[in-house]
């Protein structure tokens, strides 16, 4: 195993599938001679050249919707977002265009693409550049959406994302490209799409969660642990198609379950989950769901109110203390 | 008058005369034909003919319920569609907007199935999924019937991406109306197109009504074409859309660029629609008079192209007359066929959401709906 950072272990994914099936490649800005905004296409154009790595305009409507026509004549495009807040000129092509075409076309016209890029909020970007996009797509039957946590999870997911024959839009992290570093396997593995995995095993409270906040909750179980309260960390990793079989698996031993994720909480993916909770698995409950959210505002630029306005490990903690009856 | 009656709009057709005995045709200019042949030139009429029955019989069983949702017709361009796709190799592309009948029926696609489609059955292009405005044939490389204004158009860059990266030597033929001229995505793909030698043949039909805007309200060029110019390596031009023969020799030329320099072109048919919008609208409106559809109808695509070859002695009234009444036969059958096909099967609803299939565990929130379960 090498440790790889989540920045690393993309750029992995990408070139290892690249390398596999010469139909796949990469449009977006800055991916070629800028070696990605993020650095998470780096050395890519020159191995591949420029029609596999391909600087596109800033023209996300065009060059997104450039992917699915490409993806309906047999290639398999992967679409860098340089942020998913720059992608919201290009939703027609992903919503209308990409998630719809299979059935329009009453199964003709699958659309294998991969749009990706980082969302969420970084450090003090303000209103327009820190925001989660998962709710959004996630909204949309056709649509995949992946937002993994870990770097291991990171190459694995999008190299199935590459291979998948649907379109996925798959949800990376600025603060995580660097920060989150793991064990990566060496050997070739694929991670599945629509799979939750338990991060760290429980008994007493399940926190459901995905990308960022994944962490968050990870550190609210080490704090939890010194109160004798036992966490379990669920890791959606993809929101959609939601792994409902394992929430409702893990809540029916635990009795108890916290919802928390980044973005705004009206509509989100915390809201279906506490819906399919109470669906399937309402008397097993011994507390009401409790849900931890970034607050219901655009993002403030000034540091504190930045702060007040995002969630963190603090706040999950505090959840469950409340489901568990021990705040 | 009905705003929708059919028989009105190919009235005159019939009404041509029949001059230019068989074998006349005096001096005829070899060069006047494109070098094509008598048969060619009645199959291309044939192909405007069929388009037009066909859409006379869906404005006719729309009006009875046969037919929902949003229904866009297309006769009065039938030389937009004909003339363009006549000249395309089987493996080059097709892609189009929300009228789109024709261009699926000039593709090669039966009338059956595009009626079928209209009805809603399984039996239809697109197994019912789809709808007047999604007409797919992916063995035709017929790639829809899209209905956001616009959005179409970087889908077909997307293919003529795919085209260069493979090396092939295949066009693709994207048609569009005037209001997308005004549309970002447009430019996007223009630009694109351009700089990266795209073999894209962007076709804008310009019947002058973006739904009931002139285009020349909102359009802050007086010729569309010019809007081709600001991209250096895209060949922009018109053409007398209400002329098959001036269609298909742009389009020729087109593809040769295409096919031999990758290069992109932008061709502005001028054309007319005859009836409203869609069938949800009258055929005048308030936003064009009678007299301005009645000019444009005696220009009429068909009945000129019957003229010509009659004069040119390359068509009888009698051949004329049998074209017609197969084209009516033709349509009628599409009708008798849709209506035979079955519905599509309520099991087929998650079929086409996901290619590997609809998750059992999120299907189960839809348990709610008994019948589902």
């Amino acid at each position: 195993m090498a440790v790889l950072t989540y920045r690393e272990a993309l750029n992995d994914a990408l070139r290892e599938e690249m390398e596999r099936d010469d139909s796949t490649f990469i449009i977006g800005e800055e991916v070629g001679e800028y070696d990605g905004a993020y650095k998470v296409t780096k050395g890519l154009l020159e191995q591949f050249g420029e029609w596999r790595v391909r600087d596109a305009p800033i023209a996300e409507l065009g060059f997104a919707g450039l992917g699915v026509g490409a993806a309906m004549a047999g290639l398999r495009p992967i679409v860098e977002f340089m942020t998913w807040n720059f992608a919201l000129l290009a939703i027609d092509e992903v919503v209308n265009a990409a998630a719809k075409m299979f059935q329009m076309s009453g199964g003709q016209y699958n659309v294998p693409i991969v749009f990706r890029g980082p969302g969420g909020a970084a450090l003090q970007l303000a209103a327009q550049h820190s925001q989660s996009p998962e709710p959004w797509y996630s909204y949309v039957p056709g649509l995949k959406v992946i937002a993994p946590a870990t770097a291991k999870d990171a190459k694995g997911l999008l190299k199935s994302a590459i291979r998948d024959n649907d379109p996925v839009v798959f949800i990376e992290s600025e603060i995580m490209y660097n920060l989150v570093r793991d064990e990566v396997p060496e050997e070739e593995y694929l991670t599945p799409i629509g799979k939750a995995e338990v991060k760290r095993e429980g008994s007493d409270v399940t926190v459901v969660c995905h990308s960022k906040m994944v962490h968050q909750a990870l550190a609210a179980a080490r704090t939890l642990e010194k109160e004798e309260i036992d966490v379990e960390v669920l890791d959606l990793r993809t929101v959609r198609p939601l792994d409902v079989d394992a929430v409702v698996a893990s809540v029916k031993k635990t009795n108890r379950a916290v919802v928390a994720e980044e973005g705004w909480p009206m509509c989100n993916i915390g809201a279906q989950v506490v819906d399919d909770i109470q669906r399937e698995a309402f008397d097993s409950l011994d507390a009401p769901v409790a849900r931890v959210n970034g607050l219901d505002v655009p993002m403030p630029y000034a540091k504190n109110l930045e702060k007040l306005a995002t969630p963190n490990a603090d706040h999950v903690a505090a959840a469950v203390r409340h489901v568990c009856y021990a705040d | 008058m009905s705003p929708a009656d059919p028989g009105r709009s190919t009235a005159t057709v019939s009404d041509a005369p029949a001059a230019g005995a068989p074998g006349g045709g005096s001096g005829e200019d070899p060069d006047a034909f494109l070098g094509l042949s008598k048969e060619e030139c009645v199959a291309l009429l044939r192909e405007m003919i069929i388009e037009r029955r066909f859409e006379e019989k869906a404005a006719e069983v729309y009006q009875v319920g046969k037919i929902g949702g949003f229904c866009h017709l297309y006769i009065g361009q039938e030389a937009v569609s004909a003339g363009s796709i006549s000249p395309l190799r089987d493996d080059d592309y097709v892609i189009t907007a929300y009228r789109d009948h024709s261009q699926a029926i000039a593709r090669g696609m039966t009338p059956n199935a595009v009626m079928a489609e209209l009805y809603g059955r399984v039996d239809g292009c697109s197994k019912g999924f789809g709808g007047s405005m999604h007409m797919f044939d992916k063995t035709l490389n017929f790639m829809g019937g899209h209905g956001i204004v616009g959005s179409h158009l970087p889908l077909a860059i997307g293919v003529g991406y795919a085209i260069r990266y493979r090396g092939g030597d295949q066009v693709c033929l994207c048609f569009f109306g005037d209001s997308v001229v005004n549309i970002g995505a447009f430019h996007e793909s223009m630009n694109m197109a351009a700089r990266w030698k795209l073999p894209v043949i962007f076709l804008l039909e310009n019947n002058r009504y973006g739904m009931g805007t002139d285009y020349r309200r909102v359009a802050a060029v007086k010729e569309l074409k010019d809007r081709g110019r600001a991209y250096e390596g895209l060949t922009s031009l018109d053409v007398d859309g209400m002329d098959v023969l001036a269609v298909r020799q742009a389009m020729e030329e087109a593809i040769e660029r295409g096919r031999n320099e990758k290069t992109p072109s932008f061709i502005e048919a001028r054309c007319f629609r005859y009836m409203g919008h869609s069938m949800a609208d009258p055929m005048h409106g308030t936003y064009r008079t009678r007299e301005e559809v009645e000019k444009w109808r005696s220009d009429d695509p068909i009945l000129s192209f019957t003229r010509r070859l009659m004069d040119a002695g390359r068509l009888t009234e009698e051949e004329y007359k049998a074209i017609d009444g197969e084209a009516k036969e033709i349509a009628e059958e599409s009708a008798a066929f849709a209506d035979r096909s079955p519905l599509p099967d309520p099991e087929a609803l998650y079929r086409y959401v996901y290619s590997d299939g609809y998750p059992d565990d999120m299907r189960r929130r839809d348990a709610w709906r008994k019948e589902l379960r």
